[in-house]
């Protein structure tokens, strides 16, 4: 009888913690392939509109960004609740953007020059008149291939 | 004296620690991107040097106002009924060259695909969203006809074969053979969406 009483007499085993480190190890690669880098922190708000004949924007490095949208809560007591344009990190005006995006262009290695995509990161809400003074903006200096970001969706939920 | 039962083990125990650090970093400061939209490209500031007469029967309008309201060849209707017109204006073929056009040949309607244009326009108070969701059903309007004509050369779809081509880490070999396939579809439908400047009318 003593050899099935011994084996109430010690605790619980320990569970082993030794394949933690593999299970935290392969989250971190997931999360480091998946995401890329922030390159500067939003001050607008972006709510993207959707759409379904959407096309993916292959090769970063050939990529421009541009933001529109309101200013956040923060920062609307000093630029107000007009729609702003954000490039890099901060507030710009619309004539400032044909200096950036030849700013921008001069940095790329010459063969992508020509290359590049302009991607415009729009607020739903955002006017189109801020749109069109961008458009001709960018159409000044030539940089024409546009791509409007969108979610993928249904394009009519935009309305409401 | 010789050392007994080799070196010491090395405490593992921390290691969790760590990764969970670094991956809390990268947590932080990574984002998941949103990186696909509608493709456009602006026309050029110049103007074309030669005047171009088209008729207006080749030309469909879309006028935009700041309500989100649309008007479509004078008419006022609905969003969700502007992919089947413009379809209908596309697909036309009037002047019977084209040959695999579906339309109703309407003579008062578009000649054939390669010589009708869409012309958008839209208020400077148009909202966003609205603009997007218009661009989206033109744009559709065009992908359907070509998945159409996708299907019928080749048995798959235009979208499709244009995203492969797209990918660059599809293989060359197929690629070269997609390129001529896409712009051979391309070339049956060529979109042409013209933008004219905004207006301020009120």
């Amino acid at each position: 009888m003593a050899k099935f009483n011994k084996k109430k007499d010690g605790d619980l085993p320990a569970v082993s913690t030794a394949s933690l480190p593999d299970i935290v190890f392969m989250l971190l690669f997931f999360f480091m392939t998946v995401t890329t880098m922030k390159d500067s922190s939003l001050m607008v708000e972006n709510t993207l509109p959707n759409a379904t004949e959407v096309k993916k924007l292959e090769k970063k490095d050939r990529v421009l960004y541009i933001y529109v949208g309101k200013p956040t809560r923060e920062y609307q007591k000093v630029f107000g609740t007009e729609s702003k344009i954000q490039l890099n990190d901060k507030f710009a005006g619309v004539t400032e953007v044909g200096d950036f995006i030849l700013q921008e262009r001069a940095k790329k290695p010459q063969e992508l020059q020509n290359l590049l995509t302009t991607a415009m990161k729009v607020d739903k809400n955002a006017n189109m008149g801020l749109i069109a003074d961008i458009k001709q903006e960018l159409r000044k200096v030539n940089a024409l291939k546009v791509n409007y970001t969108t979610y993928e969706g249904d394009a009519f939920r935009n309305l409401q | 004296m010789p050392r007994r039962g080799g070196p010491p083990e090395v405490n593992a125990g921390s290691m969790a620690d760590i990764a969970f650090l670094l991956l809390i970093f990268f947590l932080v400061t990574t984002t998941i991107e949103t990186d696909a939209g509608l493709d456009r490209m602006l026309p050029p500031l110049e103007p074309p040097d030669t005047d171009v007469i088209i008729k207006q029967k080749n030309i469909f309008t879309v006028n935009i106002n700041k309500n989100g309201q649309l008007l479509v060849e004078e008419e006022l209707i609905n969003l969700k009924n502007l992919r089947a017109k413009a379809i209908a204006f596309l697909d036309n073929g009037g002047d019977g060259t084209c040959s695999f056009c579906k339309g109703r040949k309407d003579a008062s309607s578009s000649d054939n695909p390669g010589k009708a244009i869409i012309s958008l326009k839209n208020d400077r108070e148009t909202k966003y969203g609205t603009y997007i969701t218009v661009q989206n059903e033109l744009v559709g309007a065009y992908n359907d006809l070509r998945n159409r004509e996708a299907q019928r050369l080749y048995g798959r779809d235009f979208t499709e074969m244009e995203a492969e081509f797209l990918n660059p880490e599809t293989p060359a070999r197929i690629r070269d053979d997609l390129e001529e396939k896409v712009k051979r579809v391309q070339g049956l439908f060529p979109q042409k969406l013209s933008e004219a400047e905004t207006s301020t009318s009120n």
